[in-house]
Protein backbone atom coordinates (compact mmCIF):
# COMPACT_ATOMS: atom_id res chain seq x y z
CA UNK A 1 0.00 0.00 0.00
CA UNK A 2 1.75 3.23 -1.08
CA UNK A 3 1.67 6.03 1.73
CA UNK A 4 -0.21 8.28 -0.57
CA UNK A 5 -3.19 6.07 -0.58
CA UNK A 6 -3.13 5.72 2.82
CA UNK A 7 -3.32 9.63 3.74
CA UNK A 8 -6.12 10.23 0.92
CA UNK A 9 -9.10 8.57 2.60
CA UNK A 10 -11.79 7.72 0.11
CA UNK A 11 -14.73 7.85 2.29
CA UNK A 12 -15.85 10.83 4.26
CA UNK A 13 -18.42 10.04 6.80
CA UNK A 14 -20.27 12.19 9.16
CA UNK A 15 -22.70 9.75 11.21
CA UNK A 16 -24.21 12.81 13.24
CA UNK A 17 -24.83 14.68 10.33
CA UNK A 18 -26.01 11.89 7.86
CA UNK A 19 -23.88 12.75 5.22
CA UNK A 20 -21.67 9.71 3.25
CA UNK A 21 -19.43 10.52 0.23
CA UNK A 22 -16.77 8.79 -1.74
CA UNK A 23 -13.93 10.12 -3.42
CA UNK A 24 -14.17 10.18 -6.94
CA UNK A 25 -10.74 9.18 -7.40
CA UNK A 26 -11.24 5.97 -6.40
CA UNK A 27 -12.96 5.36 -9.76
CA UNK A 28 -10.35 6.72 -11.86
CA UNK A 29 -6.69 6.38 -10.27
CA UNK A 30 -4.93 3.56 -11.95
CA UNK A 31 -2.95 2.76 -8.34
CA UNK A 32 -6.64 2.09 -6.51
CA UNK A 33 -7.07 -0.37 -9.44
CA UNK A 34 -4.18 -2.16 -8.62
CA UNK A 35 -4.63 -2.37 -4.73
CA UNK A 36 -7.93 -3.41 -5.90
CA UNK A 37 -7.04 -6.07 -7.62
CA UNK A 38 -4.50 -6.94 -4.62
CA UNK A 39 -6.96 -6.34 -1.73
CA UNK A 40 -9.87 -7.72 -3.37
CA UNK A 41 -10.21 -9.68 -6.83
CA UNK A 42 -6.89 -11.69 -5.19
CA UNK A 43 -8.11 -11.95 -1.89
CA UNK A 44 -12.35 -12.57 -2.06
CA UNK A 45 -14.78 -15.43 -3.25
CA UNK A 46 -15.52 -14.41 -7.09
CA UNK A 47 -18.31 -16.24 -8.98
CA UNK A 48 -17.12 -18.50 -11.40
CA UNK A 49 -20.16 -20.42 -12.91
CA UNK A 50 -23.23 -22.18 -12.32
CA UNK A 51 -23.46 -25.93 -11.66
CA UNK A 52 -26.14 -26.09 -14.31
CA UNK A 53 -23.56 -25.33 -16.88
CA UNK A 54 -21.54 -28.84 -16.17
CA UNK A 55 -24.40 -31.64 -16.29
CA UNK A 56 -22.87 -34.20 -18.29
CA UNK A 57 -19.06 -35.71 -17.19
CA UNK A 58 -16.89 -34.10 -19.75
CA UNK A 59 -18.90 -31.17 -19.93
CA UNK A 60 -16.37 -27.87 -19.76
CA UNK A 61 -16.50 -24.15 -19.58
CA UNK A 62 -13.37 -21.85 -20.23
CA UNK A 63 -13.79 -18.61 -18.64
CA UNK A 64 -11.85 -15.34 -17.69
CA UNK A 65 -12.41 -14.30 -13.47
CA UNK A 66 -10.28 -11.55 -12.21
CA UNK A 67 -7.76 -11.72 -15.16
CA UNK A 68 -7.31 -14.97 -14.80
CA UNK A 69 -7.93 -17.61 -17.94
CA UNK A 70 -10.13 -20.62 -16.15
CA UNK A 71 -11.21 -24.24 -17.27
CA UNK A 72 -14.25 -25.46 -15.49
CA UNK A 73 -14.93 -29.21 -15.43
CA UNK A 74 -16.68 -31.76 -14.69
CA UNK A 75 -14.54 -35.26 -14.53
CA UNK A 76 -16.20 -38.61 -15.61
CA UNK A 77 -16.35 -39.32 -11.88
CA UNK A 78 -18.32 -36.16 -11.45
CA UNK A 79 -15.85 -34.54 -9.52
CA UNK A 80 -16.64 -30.42 -10.43
CA UNK A 81 -12.95 -28.82 -10.88
CA UNK A 82 -11.31 -25.48 -12.02
CA UNK A 83 -7.94 -25.44 -13.10
CA UNK A 84 -5.44 -22.35 -14.52
CA UNK A 85 -5.98 -22.98 -18.72
CA UNK A 86 -2.37 -23.49 -19.01
CA UNK A 87 -0.17 -25.99 -20.17
CA UNK A 88 1.98 -26.80 -16.96
CA UNK A 89 4.85 -27.43 -19.70
CA UNK A 90 4.93 -24.22 -21.75
CA UNK A 91 2.14 -22.07 -20.74
CA UNK A 92 -0.12 -22.76 -23.65
CA UNK A 93 -4.26 -22.41 -23.32
CA UNK A 94 -5.11 -26.20 -23.54
CA UNK A 95 -8.39 -24.90 -24.27
CA UNK A 96 -9.24 -23.05 -26.68
CA UNK A 97 -12.84 -23.50 -27.08
CA UNK A 98 -15.31 -21.90 -24.85
CA UNK A 99 -17.59 -24.43 -24.14
CA UNK A 100 -18.25 -28.06 -24.92
CA UNK A 101 -17.93 -31.44 -24.24
CA UNK A 102 -14.34 -33.58 -24.16
CA UNK A 103 -13.01 -36.39 -22.53
CA UNK A 104 -9.69 -34.93 -22.39
CA UNK A 105 -7.90 -31.58 -23.06
CA UNK A 106 -4.48 -31.67 -25.54
CA UNK A 107 -2.17 -28.72 -25.60
CA UNK A 108 -2.05 -28.31 -29.02
CA UNK A 109 1.68 -26.66 -28.91
CA UNK A 110 3.51 -29.94 -27.68
CA UNK A 111 0.74 -32.40 -27.38
CA UNK A 112 0.45 -33.51 -23.67
CA UNK A 113 -2.88 -34.78 -23.15
CA UNK A 114 -4.84 -33.61 -19.51
CA UNK A 115 -7.80 -35.30 -18.20
CA UNK A 116 -10.99 -33.27 -16.95
CA UNK A 117 -9.58 -33.86 -13.55
CA UNK A 118 -6.58 -32.38 -14.70
CA UNK A 119 -4.31 -35.33 -14.56
CA UNK A 120 -1.32 -35.55 -17.03
CA UNK A 121 -2.20 -38.39 -19.30
CA UNK A 122 0.70 -38.36 -22.02
CA UNK A 123 3.09 -36.68 -23.19
CA UNK A 124 4.62 -37.00 -26.97
CA UNK A 125 8.43 -38.40 -26.03
CA UNK A 126 7.80 -39.87 -22.38
CA UNK A 127 10.72 -41.53 -22.56
CA UNK A 128 12.98 -38.92 -22.72
CA UNK A 129 11.73 -38.31 -19.27
CA UNK A 130 12.53 -40.02 -15.92
CA UNK A 131 10.02 -42.18 -14.73
CA UNK A 132 9.23 -40.36 -11.90
CA UNK A 133 8.61 -37.02 -13.83
CA UNK A 134 5.10 -36.25 -12.49
CA UNK A 135 5.28 -37.98 -9.33
CA UNK A 136 4.59 -35.04 -7.21
CA UNK A 137 1.89 -33.82 -9.60
CA UNK A 138 3.32 -30.96 -10.51
CA UNK A 139 2.88 -31.87 -14.84
CA UNK A 140 -0.92 -31.73 -13.84
CA UNK A 141 -3.35 -29.03 -14.51
CA UNK A 142 -2.80 -26.31 -11.99
CA UNK A 143 -6.06 -26.47 -9.40
CA UNK A 144 -7.21 -23.03 -8.32
CA UNK A 145 -6.21 -22.47 -4.61
CA UNK A 146 -10.66 -22.57 -3.29
CA UNK A 147 -13.34 -23.68 -5.33
CA UNK A 148 -16.49 -24.41 -3.46
CA UNK A 149 -20.33 -23.98 -4.33
CA UNK A 150 -23.03 -23.15 -2.42
CA UNK A 151 -26.49 -24.30 -4.05
CA UNK A 152 -25.65 -24.19 -7.83
CA UNK A 153 -23.10 -21.10 -7.68
CA UNK A 154 -19.51 -22.19 -7.86
CA UNK A 155 -17.34 -19.83 -6.89
CA UNK A 156 -13.06 -19.62 -6.68
CA UNK A 157 -10.67 -17.62 -4.37
CA UNK A 158 -7.13 -17.23 -5.24
CA UNK A 159 -6.22 -17.19 -1.44
CA UNK A 160 -5.80 -20.35 -0.06
CA UNK A 161 -6.49 -19.09 3.84
CA UNK A 162 -9.63 -17.77 2.60
CA UNK A 163 -12.81 -18.27 4.95
CA UNK A 164 -15.13 -20.77 4.06
CA UNK A 165 -17.64 -19.74 0.79
CA UNK A 166 -20.46 -20.15 3.62
CA UNK A 167 -19.17 -18.15 5.83
CA UNK A 168 -18.05 -15.52 3.25
CA UNK A 169 -21.50 -14.87 1.96
CA UNK A 170 -22.68 -14.77 5.49
CA UNK A 171 -26.10 -13.18 5.25
CA UNK A 172 -26.41 -13.55 1.45
CA UNK A 173 -26.92 -17.51 2.01
CA UNK A 174 -31.00 -16.03 2.74
CA UNK A 175 -31.53 -14.27 -0.02
CA UNK A 176 -29.63 -17.33 -2.23
CA UNK A 177 -31.83 -19.77 -0.73
CA UNK A 178 -35.07 -17.68 -1.63
CA UNK A 179 -33.72 -18.03 -5.61
CA UNK A 180 -32.69 -21.62 -5.46
CA UNK A 181 -35.99 -22.26 -4.12
CA UNK A 182 -37.54 -21.82 -6.77
CA UNK A 183 -37.16 -24.96 -8.71
CA UNK A 184 -37.66 -28.06 -7.04
CA UNK A 185 -35.24 -30.57 -9.06
CA UNK A 186 -32.43 -27.46 -9.51
CA UNK A 187 -32.36 -23.32 -11.12
CA UNK A 188 -30.33 -23.98 -15.08
CA UNK A 189 -29.02 -21.03 -17.06
CA UNK A 190 -30.47 -21.05 -20.16
CA UNK A 191 -28.39 -21.28 -23.28
CA UNK A 192 -26.83 -17.65 -24.38
CA UNK A 193 -24.76 -14.94 -22.63
CA UNK A 194 -24.76 -11.75 -23.07
CA UNK A 195 -21.46 -10.27 -22.74
CA UNK A 196 -20.29 -6.46 -23.05
CA UNK A 197 -18.05 -3.72 -21.87
CA UNK A 198 -19.02 -0.40 -20.47
CA UNK A 199 -16.73 2.62 -20.44
CA UNK A 200 -17.07 3.11 -16.46
CA UNK A 201 -15.32 2.15 -13.35
CA UNK A 202 -16.96 -1.59 -11.89
CA UNK A 203 -17.85 -0.24 -8.57
CA UNK A 204 -20.13 2.07 -10.67
CA UNK A 205 -21.95 -0.89 -11.63
CA UNK A 206 -22.04 -2.68 -8.15
CA UNK A 207 -23.85 0.50 -7.30
CA UNK A 208 -26.67 0.69 -9.92
CA UNK A 209 -27.22 -2.91 -9.37
CA UNK A 210 -29.02 -2.05 -6.48
CA UNK A 211 -29.91 1.43 -6.83
CA UNK A 212 -33.61 1.47 -6.19
CA UNK A 213 -33.48 5.31 -6.53
CA UNK A 214 -32.95 5.51 -10.34
CA UNK A 215 -35.48 3.60 -11.68
CA UNK A 216 -38.03 6.31 -11.82
CA UNK A 217 -35.43 8.57 -13.85
CA UNK A 218 -33.45 6.34 -15.94
CA UNK A 219 -35.98 4.09 -16.70
CA UNK A 220 -39.16 6.20 -17.51
CA UNK A 221 -38.96 4.89 -20.92
CA UNK A 222 -39.17 1.06 -19.22
CA UNK A 223 -41.98 2.17 -16.90
CA UNK A 224 -43.82 4.14 -20.10
CA UNK A 225 -43.43 0.88 -22.26
CA UNK A 226 -45.22 -0.95 -19.44
CA UNK A 227 -48.29 1.50 -19.12
CA UNK A 228 -48.37 0.97 -23.11
CA UNK A 229 -48.22 -2.69 -23.00
CA UNK A 230 -51.67 -3.70 -22.43
CA UNK A 231 -52.60 -6.17 -18.84
CA UNK A 232 -48.56 -5.69 -18.73
CA UNK A 233 -48.79 -4.72 -14.65
CA UNK A 234 -50.46 -5.94 -11.61
CA UNK A 235 -51.75 -3.56 -9.43
CA UNK A 236 -48.60 -3.67 -6.93
CA UNK A 237 -47.13 -0.19 -5.76
CA UNK A 238 -42.97 -0.04 -5.32
CA UNK A 239 -42.28 -0.59 -1.90
CA UNK A 240 -40.01 -2.58 -0.14
CA UNK A 241 -37.04 -2.07 1.94
CA UNK A 242 -32.73 -2.39 1.55
CA UNK A 243 -30.92 -5.06 3.72
CA UNK A 244 -26.95 -4.73 4.72
CA UNK A 245 -26.26 -8.79 4.47
CA UNK A 246 -22.50 -8.39 5.90
CA UNK A 247 -19.25 -8.98 4.74
CA UNK A 248 -20.21 -6.25 2.02
CA UNK A 249 -23.25 -8.06 0.99
CA UNK A 250 -26.21 -5.86 0.02
CA UNK A 251 -30.20 -6.18 -0.74
CA UNK A 252 -32.85 -4.68 -1.90
CA UNK A 253 -36.36 -6.21 -1.73
CA UNK A 254 -39.77 -4.89 -2.88
CA UNK A 255 -43.01 -5.46 -4.53
CA UNK A 256 -43.21 -4.23 -8.23
CA UNK A 257 -46.01 -3.85 -10.92
CA UNK A 258 -44.35 -6.18 -13.57
CA UNK A 259 -45.21 -9.52 -14.05
CA UNK A 260 -42.81 -12.94 -12.57
CA UNK A 261 -42.86 -16.38 -13.81
CA UNK A 262 -42.73 -17.40 -10.32
CA UNK A 263 -45.14 -15.97 -9.58
CA UNK A 264 -46.70 -12.84 -10.46
CA UNK A 265 -49.47 -13.03 -12.70
CA UNK A 266 -50.29 -9.83 -15.13
CA UNK A 267 -53.37 -9.73 -17.29
CA UNK A 268 -51.19 -9.84 -20.69
CA UNK A 269 -50.39 -13.82 -19.98
CA UNK A 270 -54.38 -14.74 -19.92
CA UNK A 271 -56.09 -17.56 -18.26
CA UNK A 272 -53.83 -20.36 -19.46
CA UNK A 273 -51.13 -18.06 -17.84
CA UNK A 274 -52.71 -17.31 -14.35
CA UNK A 275 -53.62 -21.20 -14.10
CA UNK A 276 -50.51 -22.34 -14.51
CA UNK A 277 -48.98 -19.71 -11.96
CA UNK A 278 -51.81 -20.29 -9.71
CA UNK A 279 -50.11 -23.71 -9.75
CA UNK A 280 -46.48 -22.80 -9.61
CA UNK A 281 -47.85 -20.79 -6.03
CA UNK A 282 -49.86 -23.81 -4.85
CA UNK A 283 -46.65 -26.29 -5.01
CA UNK A 284 -44.45 -23.06 -3.08
CA UNK A 285 -47.13 -22.83 -0.27
CA UNK A 286 -46.74 -26.29 -0.20
CA UNK A 287 -43.02 -26.77 0.43
CA UNK A 288 -42.69 -23.85 2.13
CA UNK A 289 -45.97 -22.41 3.91
CA UNK A 290 -47.30 -19.24 3.10
CA UNK A 291 -45.19 -16.45 4.36
CA UNK A 292 -42.10 -18.08 2.43
CA UNK A 293 -43.92 -18.93 -0.62
CA UNK A 294 -45.48 -15.40 -0.96
CA UNK A 295 -41.51 -13.70 -0.38
CA UNK A 296 -40.41 -16.28 -2.87
CA UNK A 297 -43.26 -15.42 -5.30
CA UNK A 298 -44.26 -11.58 -4.94
CA UNK A 299 -41.49 -10.39 -3.94
CA UNK A 300 -38.02 -9.02 -5.91
CA UNK A 301 -34.41 -8.79 -5.36
CA UNK A 302 -31.77 -7.34 -6.66
CA UNK A 303 -28.71 -8.81 -4.50
CA UNK A 304 -25.25 -7.56 -4.94
CA UNK A 305 -22.28 -10.14 -3.41
CA UNK A 306 -19.12 -8.72 -2.97
CA UNK A 307 -17.05 -7.94 -5.06
CA UNK A 308 -18.25 -8.34 -8.38
CA UNK A 309 -21.87 -10.98 -8.75
CA UNK A 310 -25.03 -9.74 -8.68
CA UNK A 311 -28.02 -11.63 -8.58
CA UNK A 312 -31.57 -9.49 -9.23
CA UNK A 313 -34.52 -11.82 -8.80
CA UNK A 314 -36.99 -9.39 -11.09
CA UNK A 315 -39.28 -9.66 -14.08
CA UNK A 316 -36.77 -12.34 -14.92
CA UNK A 317 -33.44 -13.69 -12.68
CA UNK A 318 -30.21 -12.53 -14.13
CA UNK A 319 -26.96 -13.80 -13.39
CA UNK A 320 -24.01 -11.04 -13.78
CA UNK A 321 -20.70 -10.59 -12.79
CA UNK A 322 -17.66 -8.07 -14.32
CA UNK A 323 -14.35 -7.23 -13.72
CA UNK A 324 -12.57 -4.02 -14.25
CA UNK A 325 -10.01 -4.12 -17.37
CA UNK A 326 -8.95 -0.44 -16.68
CA UNK A 327 -9.90 1.76 -14.21
CA UNK A 328 -12.66 3.79 -16.84
CA UNK A 329 -13.28 0.53 -18.27
CA UNK A 330 -14.97 -3.13 -17.34
CA UNK A 331 -16.31 -6.78 -18.68
CA UNK A 332 -19.68 -7.92 -18.19
CA UNK A 333 -20.94 -11.13 -18.47
CA UNK A 334 -24.73 -11.74 -17.94
CA UNK A 335 -26.90 -14.87 -17.95
CA UNK A 336 -30.71 -15.57 -17.83
CA UNK A 337 -31.56 -18.48 -14.63
CA UNK A 338 -34.02 -20.38 -14.41
CA UNK A 339 -36.38 -23.42 -12.88
CA UNK A 340 -35.13 -25.95 -15.12
CA UNK A 341 -38.59 -27.48 -14.66
CA UNK A 342 -40.61 -24.94 -15.96
CA UNK A 343 -43.07 -25.23 -18.32
CA UNK A 344 -42.50 -24.13 -21.99
CA UNK A 345 -45.23 -21.04 -21.37
CA UNK A 346 -43.08 -20.11 -18.57
CA UNK A 347 -39.74 -19.96 -20.61
CA UNK A 348 -40.79 -17.92 -23.13
CA UNK A 349 -42.01 -15.17 -21.03
CA UNK A 350 -38.89 -15.43 -18.92
CA UNK A 351 -36.99 -14.84 -21.74
CA UNK A 352 -39.46 -11.91 -22.98
CA UNK A 353 -39.79 -10.46 -19.97
CA UNK A 354 -35.95 -10.55 -19.21
CA UNK A 355 -35.12 -8.84 -22.77
CA UNK A 356 -37.48 -5.97 -22.21
CA UNK A 357 -35.43 -4.97 -19.52
CA UNK A 358 -32.17 -6.84 -19.30
CA UNK A 359 -29.03 -6.82 -21.08
CA UNK A 360 -27.59 -4.43 -23.61
CA UNK A 361 -30.77 -4.37 -26.26
CA UNK A 362 -33.61 -4.05 -23.55
CA UNK A 363 -35.43 -0.78 -22.65
CA UNK A 364 -33.74 -0.57 -19.64
CA UNK A 365 -29.77 -1.43 -19.36
CA UNK A 366 -28.62 0.66 -22.21
CA UNK A 367 -29.95 3.94 -20.09
CA UNK A 368 -27.56 2.66 -17.07
CA UNK A 369 -24.54 1.80 -19.07
CA UNK A 370 -25.19 5.57 -19.93
CA UNK A 371 -25.68 6.69 -17.04
CA UNK A 372 -22.72 4.80 -15.21
CA UNK A 373 -20.39 6.13 -18.57
CA UNK A 374 -21.58 9.55 -17.99
CA UNK A 375 -20.48 9.47 -14.32
CA UNK A 376 -17.13 8.35 -15.40
CA UNK A 377 -17.12 11.48 -17.85
CA UNK A 378 -18.08 13.47 -14.92
CA UNK A 379 -15.40 12.32 -13.35
CA UNK A 380 -13.23 14.25 -14.87
CA UNK A 381 -13.70 17.39 -12.80
CA UNK A 382 -12.63 15.57 -9.54
CA UNK A 383 -9.83 17.84 -8.94
CA UNK A 384 -12.30 20.53 -8.32
CA UNK A 385 -15.75 18.45 -7.77
CA UNK A 386 -13.81 15.03 -5.50
CA UNK A 387 -16.66 13.53 -3.66
CA UNK A 388 -20.13 11.87 -4.28
CA UNK A 389 -22.84 11.33 -2.02
CA UNK A 390 -24.54 8.31 -0.83
CA UNK A 391 -26.39 9.77 2.12
CA UNK A 392 -29.74 8.84 1.09
CA UNK A 393 -31.66 7.62 4.25
CA UNK A 394 -28.46 7.33 6.47
CA UNK A 395 -29.98 7.00 9.53
CA UNK A 396 -32.91 5.91 8.84
CA UNK A 397 -34.49 3.39 11.69
CA UNK A 398 -36.25 1.72 8.24
CA UNK A 399 -34.30 1.71 5.46
CA UNK A 400 -36.40 1.73 2.29
CA UNK A 401 -35.53 -0.26 -1.11
CA UNK A 402 -34.32 3.46 -2.66
CA UNK A 403 -32.12 4.34 -0.27
CA UNK A 404 -28.72 3.69 -0.45
CA UNK A 405 -27.57 1.78 2.38
CA UNK A 406 -26.90 -0.70 0.03
CA UNK A 407 -24.10 1.42 -1.80
CA UNK A 408 -23.13 2.26 2.02
CA UNK A 409 -22.40 -1.37 2.88
CA UNK A 410 -20.37 -1.80 -0.27
CA UNK A 411 -18.35 0.83 -0.16
CA UNK A 412 -17.73 0.29 3.90
CA UNK A 413 -16.11 -3.05 2.99
CA UNK A 414 -14.31 -2.03 -0.19
CA UNK A 415 -12.35 0.95 2.14
CA UNK A 416 -11.71 -1.85 4.87
CA UNK A 417 -9.95 -4.28 2.39
CA UNK A 418 -8.43 -1.57 0.34
CA UNK A 419 -7.39 0.96 2.73
CA UNK A 420 -7.12 -1.64 5.38
CA UNK A 421 -5.66 0.44 8.33
CA UNK A 422 -6.42 3.92 6.99
CA UNK A 423 -8.81 5.94 8.51
CA UNK A 424 -11.90 7.62 6.96
CA UNK A 425 -12.43 11.51 7.17
CA UNK A 426 -14.66 12.03 9.71
CA UNK A 427 -15.60 15.72 9.66
CA UNK A 428 -17.75 17.60 6.54
CA UNK A 429 -16.59 21.03 6.93
CA UNK B 1 -46.62 -9.15 -56.30
CA UNK B 2 -44.74 -12.91 -56.90
CA UNK B 3 -41.97 -13.86 -54.80
CA UNK B 4 -40.70 -15.40 -57.92
CA UNK B 5 -40.24 -12.56 -59.93
CA UNK B 6 -38.18 -10.58 -57.71
CA UNK B 7 -34.69 -9.83 -58.99
CA UNK B 8 -31.41 -8.87 -56.35
CA UNK B 9 -32.05 -5.18 -57.41
CA UNK B 10 -35.45 -4.95 -55.91
CA UNK B 11 -34.02 -6.93 -52.61
CA UNK B 12 -31.19 -4.34 -52.40
CA UNK B 13 -33.27 -1.19 -52.92
CA UNK B 14 -35.43 -2.37 -49.89
CA UNK B 15 -32.41 -2.97 -47.93
CA UNK B 16 -30.35 0.13 -48.97
CA UNK B 17 -33.88 2.03 -48.39
CA UNK B 18 -33.59 0.67 -44.84
CA UNK B 19 -30.23 1.58 -44.06
CA UNK B 20 -31.12 4.96 -45.37
CA UNK B 21 -33.99 5.30 -43.02
CA UNK B 22 -32.05 4.17 -40.11
CA UNK B 23 -29.15 6.62 -40.42
CA UNK B 24 -31.44 9.14 -40.92
CA UNK B 25 -33.38 8.31 -37.73
CA UNK B 26 -36.82 7.93 -39.59
CA UNK B 27 -37.66 4.93 -37.45
CA UNK B 28 -41.51 5.25 -37.85
CA UNK B 29 -41.07 5.51 -41.12
CA UNK B 30 -38.50 2.19 -41.20
CA UNK B 31 -41.39 0.55 -38.98
CA UNK B 32 -43.49 0.55 -42.14
CA UNK B 33 -41.58 -1.71 -44.07
CA UNK B 34 -42.06 -4.20 -41.94
CA UNK B 35 -45.43 -6.72 -41.97
CA UNK B 36 -48.09 -6.65 -39.61
CA UNK B 37 -46.59 -9.75 -38.09
CA UNK B 38 -42.99 -8.37 -38.70
CA UNK B 39 -39.94 -8.92 -35.53
CA UNK B 40 -36.31 -8.62 -35.02
CA UNK B 41 -33.96 -10.13 -33.87
CA UNK B 42 -30.29 -9.91 -32.51
CA UNK B 43 -29.62 -13.54 -30.75
CA UNK B 44 -26.26 -13.76 -28.75
CA UNK B 45 -22.98 -14.07 -30.19
CA UNK B 46 -22.46 -17.48 -28.11
CA UNK B 47 -25.71 -19.33 -29.14
CA UNK B 48 -26.52 -20.64 -33.00
CA UNK B 49 -27.49 -18.03 -35.54
CA UNK B 50 -30.97 -19.67 -36.08
CA UNK B 51 -31.82 -20.49 -32.36
CA UNK B 52 -35.23 -19.45 -30.74
CA UNK B 53 -35.79 -16.57 -28.25
CA UNK B 54 -38.13 -19.05 -26.81
CA UNK B 55 -34.90 -20.87 -25.73
CA UNK B 56 -31.98 -19.21 -25.81
CA UNK B 57 -30.83 -15.93 -24.53
CA UNK B 58 -30.86 -12.93 -27.08
CA UNK B 59 -29.48 -9.45 -27.21
CA UNK B 60 -33.01 -8.40 -28.89
CA UNK B 61 -36.06 -10.42 -29.51
CA UNK B 62 -39.16 -8.28 -31.19
CA UNK B 63 -42.19 -8.89 -32.28
CA UNK B 64 -44.30 -6.52 -33.92
CA UNK B 65 -45.40 -4.57 -30.07
CA UNK B 66 -42.20 -4.09 -29.15
CA UNK B 67 -41.05 -3.18 -32.21
CA UNK B 68 -42.97 -0.45 -32.15
CA UNK B 69 -42.54 0.23 -28.77
CA UNK B 70 -38.58 0.46 -29.33
CA UNK B 71 -39.34 2.92 -32.16
CA UNK B 72 -41.27 5.28 -29.50
CA UNK B 73 -38.67 4.73 -27.05
CA UNK B 74 -35.69 5.81 -29.17
CA UNK B 75 -37.43 8.68 -30.90
CA UNK B 76 -37.63 10.16 -26.99
CA UNK B 77 -35.65 12.14 -25.17
CA UNK B 78 -35.95 10.15 -21.99
CA UNK B 79 -33.79 7.33 -23.80
CA UNK B 80 -30.88 8.06 -22.65
CA UNK B 81 -28.77 6.04 -24.21
CA UNK B 82 -29.87 7.65 -27.62
CA UNK B 83 -29.69 11.21 -26.27
CA UNK B 84 -28.47 13.13 -27.76
CA UNK B 85 -28.71 10.92 -31.11
CA UNK B 86 -25.74 9.11 -32.21
CA UNK B 87 -24.72 9.54 -35.85
CA UNK B 88 -24.64 5.74 -37.77
CA UNK B 89 -23.69 4.50 -40.63
CA UNK B 90 -25.38 0.89 -41.80
CA UNK B 91 -23.10 -0.83 -44.40
CA UNK B 92 -25.35 -3.23 -46.01
CA UNK B 93 -23.14 -6.05 -48.93
CA UNK B 94 -23.14 -8.90 -50.21
CA UNK B 95 -27.05 -9.67 -50.52
CA UNK B 96 -27.83 -12.30 -52.07
CA UNK B 97 -31.25 -13.75 -52.49
CA UNK B 98 -30.97 -17.60 -50.83
CA UNK B 99 -34.28 -19.12 -51.27
CA UNK B 100 -37.55 -18.45 -52.25
CA UNK B 101 -41.09 -20.56 -50.97
CA UNK B 102 -44.63 -19.17 -51.37
CA UNK B 103 -44.51 -15.68 -51.44
CA UNK B 104 -41.37 -15.52 -49.27
CA UNK B 105 -37.95 -14.68 -50.11
CA UNK B 106 -34.80 -15.79 -47.70
CA UNK B 107 -32.82 -13.08 -48.20
CA UNK B 108 -28.88 -12.93 -46.95
CA UNK B 109 -26.45 -9.92 -46.75
CA UNK B 110 -23.17 -8.53 -44.99
CA UNK B 111 -23.55 -5.28 -42.57
CA UNK B 112 -21.09 -3.10 -40.91
CA UNK B 113 -22.70 -0.48 -38.40
CA UNK B 114 -20.82 2.50 -37.38
CA UNK B 115 -22.10 4.13 -33.88
CA UNK B 116 -20.15 7.45 -33.03
CA UNK B 117 -21.42 9.46 -30.02
CA UNK B 118 -19.59 11.85 -27.45
CA UNK B 119 -16.46 11.44 -29.87
CA UNK B 120 -16.33 7.38 -29.64
CA UNK B 121 -17.32 4.99 -32.76
CA UNK B 122 -17.60 1.39 -32.43
CA UNK B 123 -18.21 -0.68 -34.71
CA UNK B 124 -21.39 -3.62 -34.93
CA UNK B 125 -19.88 -6.40 -37.57
CA UNK B 126 -22.32 -9.02 -38.45
CA UNK B 127 -24.93 -10.99 -41.11
CA UNK B 128 -28.30 -10.38 -41.71
CA UNK B 129 -31.01 -12.94 -42.67
CA UNK B 130 -34.10 -11.43 -43.81
CA UNK B 131 -37.64 -12.93 -44.30
CA UNK B 132 -38.83 -10.71 -46.83
CA UNK B 133 -42.50 -10.96 -48.01
CA UNK B 134 -43.86 -9.98 -51.74
CA UNK B 135 -47.17 -8.18 -50.96
CA UNK B 136 -49.08 -5.92 -53.67
CA UNK B 137 -47.55 -2.83 -51.92
CA UNK B 138 -44.33 -4.45 -52.72
CA UNK B 139 -41.55 -5.71 -50.24
CA UNK B 140 -41.87 -6.02 -46.82
CA UNK B 141 -39.64 -7.75 -44.28
CA UNK B 142 -41.56 -10.19 -41.72
CA UNK B 143 -38.14 -11.14 -39.87
CA UNK B 144 -34.85 -9.64 -39.44
CA UNK B 145 -32.37 -11.01 -38.07
CA UNK B 146 -28.98 -9.52 -37.24
CA UNK B 147 -26.36 -12.23 -36.57
CA UNK B 148 -23.17 -10.29 -35.01
CA UNK B 149 -19.77 -11.88 -36.00
CA UNK B 150 -18.06 -10.76 -32.23
CA UNK B 151 -17.16 -12.29 -29.46
CA UNK B 152 -19.90 -10.57 -27.30
CA UNK B 153 -20.39 -6.46 -27.58
CA UNK B 154 -16.67 -5.07 -27.79
CA UNK B 155 -16.06 -2.71 -26.57
CA UNK B 156 -19.80 -1.67 -27.64
CA UNK B 157 -21.62 -1.88 -24.73
CA UNK B 158 -25.30 -2.21 -25.86
CA UNK B 159 -27.09 -2.10 -28.63
CA UNK B 160 -28.77 1.02 -28.45
CA UNK B 161 -29.56 1.84 -31.69
CA UNK B 162 -31.26 -1.18 -34.51
CA UNK B 163 -28.57 -2.94 -35.85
Amino acid sequence: MNAELQERPALWIDAERRRFKVARRSFVDPDILRQEYRSIFDKCWLYLGHASELQKPGDFVSRTVARRSLLFTRDAQNGIHAFFNACPHRGAQVCRERKGNAKSFQCFYHGWVFGADGVLRSQPGQECYPSDFNADGSANLVPVPRLESYRGFWFVCFDRNAQSLEQYLAGAREWIDIIADQSEVGMTLVGGTQEYQIRANWKLLTENSIDGYHAINTHATYIDYLKNAQGSMSPVPFEGKGHDLGNGHAVIEYRAPWGRPVAQWIPLWGEDGRRELDQVYARLVGRFGKERADRIAFSNRNMFIFPNLVINDIMAITVRTYFPTAPDAMQVFGWALAPQEESAWARKYRLSNFLEFLGPGGFATPDDVEALEQCQRGFDNLGEAPWSDISKGMGKAEVSYDDELQMRAFWTQWQARVQAGSGVMGQVP
Amino acid sequence: MNAVAVSRDEVEELLFLEAELLDEWRLRDWLKLFTADGGYYVPATDVPANASPDTALFYVADDRFRLEQRVERLLKRTAHAEFPRSKTRHLVSNVRIRGRSGDELDVGAAVITHRTKMGLTETYIGSYRYRVVATPEGLRIREKRCILDMDGLKPNGRISIIL
